[in-house]
């Protein structure tokens, strides 16, 4: 589904990631970890093409998106939670997912809408409340179902859980699993490592621009360096 | 408090004195070929002391004061209201829309002819404020060369009609068309920018256009300008005591009333008002499909725009380019109003102007844009017994205003779209 060869992504001269090759396969829920400026988030930017990567190929569904725009890959069937949620703060939460959908017929929009609203119930009752004067919990809720507006084949995610409580953050997991049960292939990047693992079918550990590791989900939460590196011990 | 404030209220007390008694305080008399210095007259230095004390009173106590000003909300009868039903209030609205614009229509046949002319004006600031609002207010691109494509549309009108005798319905559009190419043009290079950035190269932008008409002057005239742009007409009918153009009749003669100069005021100022409806409808429309939320998604932030699939490009060209047309309309009727222009008519006092009618409108709000273009246009005008204090009043007036309701006359409220339920 989304296949990343060798690629290496610089800011001006410094470079943030020194050949990474990863597969996320249809179907599949892949997590990504990493520390603090592991690359992480450069990686999933250089998915979406903003910044291009300087070397590499990046493939979608067998289509190599490597130097194509920003616009034209989230176009074709690839959605992105971005990072720190960014919901438009002054439109209202129907607004907002209706951006999600703009490229879509008002039909396809009406529906998505209803399914979108059926996964988060909360957002229906505040349809048309603004985003930006709404909980954390509920301004990712909407990052999500925003990105799942656009009915995607693949979702992005970019730390889902950022700055949330615990509660919630269970809760934007159970709905992460959801999605997958749907169908839909999920790239996850976390720093939560042990939910993002648990939940992944498999997953990849970056570190300083570099995959260190790669396995099951299952066996990286037993590695015992992934569980010095990120579980605490 | 108040000690805390004494320090810096002491210093602003001194800057006040510094600043005013060297500009106020000395006069020039010219006595022949000489020019002597004379101290000025007691009650000016007394006027000055007096100002000074003035500004180290209101700096001391600066919070209580500004405090006060704060409470003002309470005073307005219309704050605590609760807020009507979208449905109502939509209804009510266009109510109240059109009873002005038919009040509007019938009023210039009953007020004096310096009324209309400045209604008029007033009109033309309405396109402009309403372009610009498109730009700065939805798209939140920060335009502050924004008078280039209103000269860029009045020069059009203004040349076409010296060498090529094209008449004002024919320049309208094509003087809109130029502008928004224009905005296309400066589209381009800024579309990387933002923030300051943005508005530094449109301000280098704006200056451009202006240098460039007031330098080149065998097209343009540079600072004489150009004269004799001709009238509007209506259906070839000219306002003229006699007609200037061959073939053409003059509409005195065809209804077989008196010729009176006003008629030519009337029918400006009423191609004004129906042009303004035309763009207040226009951009209204746009406000309510996807384009006008994708400014406002801009708007709000540029990577979840993008991320969705949104178009940077198509996205900021288009708020520009459409900007920028109806700043051209704009231009194009000022032209024919003045009969006149000259660079000296497209200065950054006009964007300033302009920018200043947006925001205190309330960014992205139709309605108390035009308010605002009311105001700011006709506030100058009452204030003219002042003469050389009506800026002065005009400023203040902005800054309390801007204390008082700091988003504007009449903040832009959400437009719900509809869309209807899966069952």
């Amino acid at each position: 589904m989304l296949v990343l060869e060798d690629v290496h992504t610089h800011y001006g001269k410094i470079e943030a990631l020194h050949g990474v090759s990863l597969e996320v396969s249809r179907g599949e829920l892949v997590s990504l970890i990493g520390a603090n400026g592991a690359g992480k988030t450069t990686l999933l930017m250089t998915v979406c093409g903003s910044p291009r990567a300087s070397n590499g190929r990046i493939f979608l569904e067998g289509r190599e998106i490597t130097g194509d725009t920003t616009a034209n890959i989230m176009r074709s069937g690839m959605a992105i939670v971005p990072e720190g949620r960014r919901v438009f703060s002054g439109l209202t939460v129907e607004e907002n997912l209706a951006m999600g959908g703009f490229f879509n017929s008002k039909e396809e929009i009406r529906k998505s809408q209803a399914h979108v609203y059926e996964l988060f119930p909360r957002l229906k009752e505040r349809e048309h409340q603004r985003a930006g004067t709404m909980s954390g919990g509920e301004q990712q809720m909407l990052a999500i179902g925003r990105a799942l507006m656009s009915k995607p084949r693949i979702l992005l995610m970019d730390e889902p859980s950022l700055g949330l409580a615990p509660l919630v953050i269970k809760q934007i997991f159970e709905i992460i699993g959801q999605l997958r049960e749907e169908g839909i292939t999920i790239f996850l990047v976390e720093q939560n490592a042990h939910q993002a693992l648990n939940l992944a079918d498999r997953g990849y550990v970056l570190e300083t621009g570099r995959i260190r590791l790669h396995d099951t989900g299952k066996n990286l939460l037993n590695n015992p360096e992934v569980q010095a590196a990120y579980l605490g011990g | 408090m108040v000690a805390q404030n004494f320090g810096h209220a002491l210093f602003c007390a001194m800057i006040t004195l510094i600043i005013s008694f060297p500009i106020l305080g000395f006069n020039l008399e010219a006595q022949g070929i000489n020019v002597t210095l004379t101290g000025a007259k007691t009650t000016t230095i007394i006027g000055v002391v007096l100002a000074s004390i003035i500004v180290f009173g209101f700096q001391l106590f600066r919070d209580a004061i500004m405090g006060a000003l704060g409470t003002l909300p309470r005073f307005n009868p219309l704050a605590g209201r609760e807020p009507m039903e979208p449905s109502r209030r939509v209804k009510l609205e266009s109510r109240i829309i059109t009873v002005l614009v038919v009040l509007f229509l019938f009023w210039p046949f009953m007020v004096s002819r310096g009324s209309v002319d400045l209604a008029t004006l007033v009109l033309i600031y309405i396109m402009l404020a309403l372009g610009l609002n498109v730009v700065v207010g939805l798209a939140g691109l920060l335009d502050l060369g924004y008078e280039a494509f209103y000269a860029v549309g009045a020069y059009t009108f203004a040349l076409l009609s010296r060498y090529f005798d094209i008449s004002f319905w024919l320049a309208l559009p094509i003087g809109a068309l130029l502008a928004a190419l224009f905005g296309l043009v400066l589209g381009f290079p800024v579309l990387r920018l933002r923030g300051d950035y943005l508005a530094i190269v449109t301000l280098g932008f704006g200056e451009i256009i202006r240098i460039l008409l007031n330098n080149w002057t065998n097209v343009t005239g540079g600072p004489n300008g150009i004269g004799g742009i001709p009238d509007p007409t209506l259906f070839g009918m000219e306002f003229g005591r006699r007609v200037k153009e061959e073939g053409n009749t003059s509409f005195h003669e065809t209804f077989g009333i008196a010729y009176s100069g006003e008629h030519k005021v009337i029918f400006l100022y009423l191609i004004a008002l129906v042009l303004a409806v035309i763009t207040a409808m226009v951009i209204r429309r746009l406000m309510r499909m996807p384009v006008g939320r994708a400014w406002e998604a801009l708007r709000e932030d540029e990577i979840a725009a993008r991320s969705l699939g949104l178009s940077r490009t198509a996205v900021k060209l288009s708020a520009f380019t459409i900007g920028a047309f109806f700043a051209g309309f704009a231009g194009t009727v000022f032209a024919s109003k003045q009969g006149f222009i000259s660079p000296e008519s497209f200065v950054f006092l006009e964007s300033a102007i302009i920018l200043a009618i947006v925001v205190l409108g309330g960014m992205g709000s139709q309605l108390g844009v035009i308010l605002a273009a009311i105001a700011v246009t006709i506030l100058p005008e009452l204030a003219r017994e002042f003469s050389e204090y009506r800026m002065l009043i005009f400023g203040a007036a902005m800054v309390l205003m801007m204390v008082w309701r700091p988003q504007g006359l009449l903040p832009m409220r959400r437009i719900h779209i509809k869309l209807n339920r899966l069952e």
